[in-house]
């Protein structure tokens, strides 16, 4: 058994308005970043899963966003799985 | 006099109004804890507004898995009536009893005022008593009341005739189609972000939204063939 650092990304979906990632845009040209076109703001999970394989703990994770950390009709999500250290 | 189950989650906030509302329509209405798996014999479900496990992750998200969700579950699927209010409505889109999610609102504040909304549809237990083309003034109080659904979706709810309340004057958060509250394909579980509760009395600054309990007694005879109201002392008193 092996302990991963599994990173999830979950991001609002690609056509749904995000208003918070709006108000970070307006701020950033404010302050005079105006090369930026677009801000897409979401949230960042970081897990550590006990597994006994980097596809198990990956399979794992992505069963928990389909359950919890992503809502399906308002979201998409990607799943990055980092290196298992022994335990 | 309907058996009302008012379900009281960690961070609700609406709960004693919403059992008080049921009372003054003449139901027999008490809470539930969220741990809590029996309705104790519930004819109506309310899903009261507030803030659920802080709204932590998005709103409803953990709520929906509180053990008192399967038997609400199974009391919308053999048809029971089902209310969910502001956080109740949030709650039951992330359960998947509604189509649809909350997302923040268009212009990102947290609202707290009066709107307004046309009544769309009356087949329903909570809207029996309004008359098709209504319109309502009653408050919203929300930061995450952005009603999304994909086109498809949107357009089946509108073809089908269950969009219930919508926003006139003006749509205070951006959802999709001015959309207020919708219903589930059985017409017997009910959303709506704005807080008829709160708009029950005229010492409330109006009763527009005293007919969603008052449907809600009027709607069908008592169920059960024997009429339980032996008290399990699990009741909390307001």
């Amino acid at each position: 058994m092996s302990a991963f650092r599994v990173e999830v990304r979950v991001m609002p979906r690609a056509a749904l308005l995000d208003p918070q990632g709006l108000a970070v845009e307006h701020a950033l040209h404010a302050l005079g970043f105006g090369e930026v076109a677009q801000v897409r703001m979401g949230k960042h999970l970081v897990l550590e899963v006990k597994a006994a394989t980097r596809d198990e703990a990956l399979a794992r994770a992505r069963a928990m966003c389909d359950r919890l950390l992503a809502n399906p009709v308002t979201e998409d999500y990607d799943v990055a799985v980092g290196g298992g250290a022994a335990r | 006099m309907k058996r009302v189950a008012v379900i009281v989650f960690p961070g609700s906030n609406c709960d004693v109004d919403a059992l008080v509302a049921a009372r003054d329509a003449g139901s027999d209405a008490y809470f539930v804890w969220h741990r809590d798996t029996t309705l104790q014999q519930a004819d109506v479900v309310v899903l009261p507004g507030g803030f659920s496990y802080g709204d932590y992750l998005r709103s409803g998200a953990i709520a929906r898995f509180s053990p008192v969700m399967t038997a609400v579950a199974e009391h919308a699927r053999v048809g029971g009536s089902v209310l969910g209010i502001c956080n109740g409505f949030q709650i039951l889109c992330e359960a998947g009893l509604l189509p649809g999610g909350l997302m923040r609102n268009a212009r990102l504040r947290f609202l707290s005022r009066p709107t307004w909304v046309r009544v769309e549809q009356t087949d329903t237990p909570f809207t029996c008593l309004y008359e098709r083309g209504e319109v309502l003034e009653i408050p919203i109080a929300h930061g995450d009341g952005r009603y999304v659904v994909d086109a498809r979706t949107a357009a089946e709810l509108e073809a089908t005739g269950r969009v219930v309340w919508r926003y006139v004057r003006d749509n205070p958060n951006g959802s999709t189609n001015d959309i207020a509250g919708v219903t589930n394909a059985g017409q017997n579980v009910v959303g709506i972000m704005p807080h008829p509760e709160r708009r029950n009395a005229p010492a409330l600054g109006g009763q527009d939204g005293a007919r969603v309990f008052l449907s809600m007694e009027a709607r069908h005879a008592t169920q059960h063939a024997v009429d339980v109201r032996a008290r399990d002392g699990r009741h909390l008193r307001v």
